[in-house]
């Protein structure tokens, strides 16, 4: 059974985003990670291999990006992939990326395609089932356990107050949320200097035009200073959530 | 050409998102001087349907064939993408949510039609056709323009405000031919009985500041008065105190309520942006210097354990009056 893991080279969390002219986002400076979601996607594919059972052969990572994208596939080596596809072109939107990773990927074996349900960068939550459609396989969305048993995949689906445990045939692409992993693994140094030995493939990118394309953006306003209530006159804060706010 | 909108069933009802998904719809048809029609899938009666009248849909497409009472994403992909063709839609609209998500990207590909993921609100222009979205997790804004002729668009739970219409609606049945639905579902687990973080106004959500489990107790009850739903942040889950499901943040769960309570929270950045889009947030915590004064709107420096219950016994006497 062969896995590929879509991964999105995203800001680190804490990072304070600038936008040169309001088009496009200022990379001075920026730390690059992993997408958190497709973090936890990856960390669950590795836990797959490794559990002998699962006849899992294989785990790659694919991502869609220029040079720079590099340190973040190679840190997906390191937590224990065993190969990496950097797709070369700047992604543009959800769609070019999908259709992207749908041409390198196509007929090539892989049972499983993961990545996560957002990345943290545009928040559209779309390539997964974009890139389940332009491979008319199926898709699962919202998933939070992945399970090997025999020659089927048994998945968690979350539903709005509850779970369904779900059956689709292979090759299928999930979108997988919290709970699929406890924790992304952190590389360990026998990890690293092993990443340094494995394939890293560059292959260029289709033609593909995005339909969409970030026009203006914009930092929030300020926000007006918190207001502080003593905690021995808590009445006041009700009466301000009700009369102020008006959200009692 | 006309405004579809694909409007989700919970066990074969509608709720508040459902209502605000319609009116969006009807606003964004005003703009364009066309009309809604929704698409229903799944088993729902009648009466149920008729309620998205009330919100602006003249049609409503019923397609309760009984193979598509689960789930299948390329079976529901294969009803509204004939939905949309036949009823010439030229934008289609779908909730923001697990459902919204996994359908409107298969949608995107099969129709070649941009998406205009996660809105705010209603489009900025109309040619060219920009939409309004958050971005970095709430750290900015953005406008996209949609570069296709058909446009599919998500709206964010709890960003638009329901506008009650007086428009009759003709229920059509529409034929559930699909390919045939491949996700087999084995076994459903449902909790019962309690308000839905997602769907929830009011969130009172609780930290490490907590300091054990055993003081849940203080977090349901002020829940319970004000008809909350309860949360936590990350450590708290990942210390089993607490189900995973109820983890706020960026990982986590993605709300926006209108009053999130947060006690004993630190603030971290992974967490607030999980509910970034709340439109009022209370902050209770010992350390004034705490990352979480910095977002809310109200602060209280104190011991979430003493202040909880005063709060609860407050909320109690003015809802009393």
């Amino acid at each position: 059974m062969k896995i590929l893991v879509c991964l999105g080279n995203v800001p680190d969390t804490t990072t304070k985003v600038k936008f040169a002219d309001g088009a496009a986002l200022d990379k001075t400076g920026i730390q690059w990670i992993i997408n958190p979601w497709d973090e936890l996607a990856l960390t669950r594919a590795v836990e797959l291999k490794e559990d002998s059972g699962n006849a899992v052969d294989q785990v790659t990572v694919i991502t869609v990006g220029g040079k720079d994208a590099e340190p973040t596939l190679r840190k997906a080596l390191a937590i224990g992939a065993d190969e990496a596809i950097r797709i070369d072109a700047e992604p543009a939107d959800a769609y070019s990326v999908a259709a992207q990773i749908a041409e390198a990927v196509r007929d090539k074996g892989f049972d499983l395609i993961l990545s996560g349900i957002e990345s943290s960068d545009y928040n559209g939550s779309m390539v997964s089932g974009m890139l389940a459609e332009f491979l008319n396989n199926p898709s699962v969305s919202a998933v939070s356990g992945i399970l090997i048993q025999g020659s089927e995949v048994e998945l968690t689906r979350e539903i709005d107050g509850g779970k369904e445990q779900v059956v689709v045939p292979a090759p299928f692409v999930a979108a997988v949320q919290k709970g699929i992993a406890r924790e992304p693994r952190i590389a360990a140094m026998r990890g690293i200097m092993m990443a340094r030995k494995k394939p890293l493939t560059v292959i260029p990118a289709v033609d593909v035009n995005p339909l969409t394309e970030f026009v203006k953006f914009e930092l929030p306003q300020p926000k007006p200073p918190c207001k502080m209530i003593d905690a021995e006159d808590i009445d006041v804060l009700v009466q301000w959530l009700q009369n102020e706010a008006k959200v009692l | 050409m006309s405004v579809l909108v694909y409007t989700e069933n919970w066990d074969g009802k509608f709720k508040k998102a459902s209502y605000e998904l319609v009116s969006y719809a009807t606003q964004v048809a005003e703009m364009l001087n066309t009309s809604v029609t929704a698409i229903s899938i799944g088993k729902v009666n009648d009466d149920e349907l008729l309620k998205l009248g009330g919100f602006g849909a003249t049609k409503i497409l019923k397609a309760d064939d009984q193979h598509l009472n689960g789930l299948d994403n390329q079976a529901y992909t294969d009803i509204i993408a004939r939905a949309a063709i036949e009823e010439g839609a030229g934008v289609i609209v779908f909730s923001h949510n697990n459902t919204g998500k996994a359908l409107a990207s298969r949608l995107s590909v099969r129709l070649k039609a941009a998406v205009g993921a996660g809105l705010i609100k209603l489009p900025v222009s109309l040619s060219p056709f920009i939409v309004y979205k958050k971005v970095f997790s709430g750290k900015a804004f953005a406008q996209v323009e949609l570069k296709t002729e058909v446009k599919i668009l998500t709206l964010m739970q709890n960003s638009f405000e329901l506008v009650e219409a007086d428009s009759r609606a003709e229920i059509v049945s529409f034929a559930g031919e699909t390919g045939v639905p491949k996700t087999v579902i084995k076994d459903v687990q449902k909790q019962t009985g309690k308000i839905l973080l997602t769907d929830a106004e009011v969130v009172v959500s609780g930290g490490r500041g907590m300091k054990s489990p055993d003081n849940w107790g203080v977090i349901e009850e002020l829940a319970d008065a004000l008809g909350a739903a309860t949360a936590c942040s990350r450590p708290v889950s990942d210390e089993g105190w607490r189900s995973h499901d109820e983890h706020t943040g960026q990982t986590g769960k993605i709300i926006a309520p209108n009053l999130y309570i947060a006690a004993g929270i630190s603030g971290a950045i992974q967490h607030m942006a999980g509910i970034s889009s709340t439109k009022c947030i209370v902050a209770i915590n010992t350390d004034s210097d705490a990352p979480v004064f910095e977002y809310a709107d109200y602060g209280v420096v104190g011991d979430a354990l003493k202040v909880l219950p005063a709060l609860t016994r407050a909320v109690k006497e003015a809802k009393s009056k």
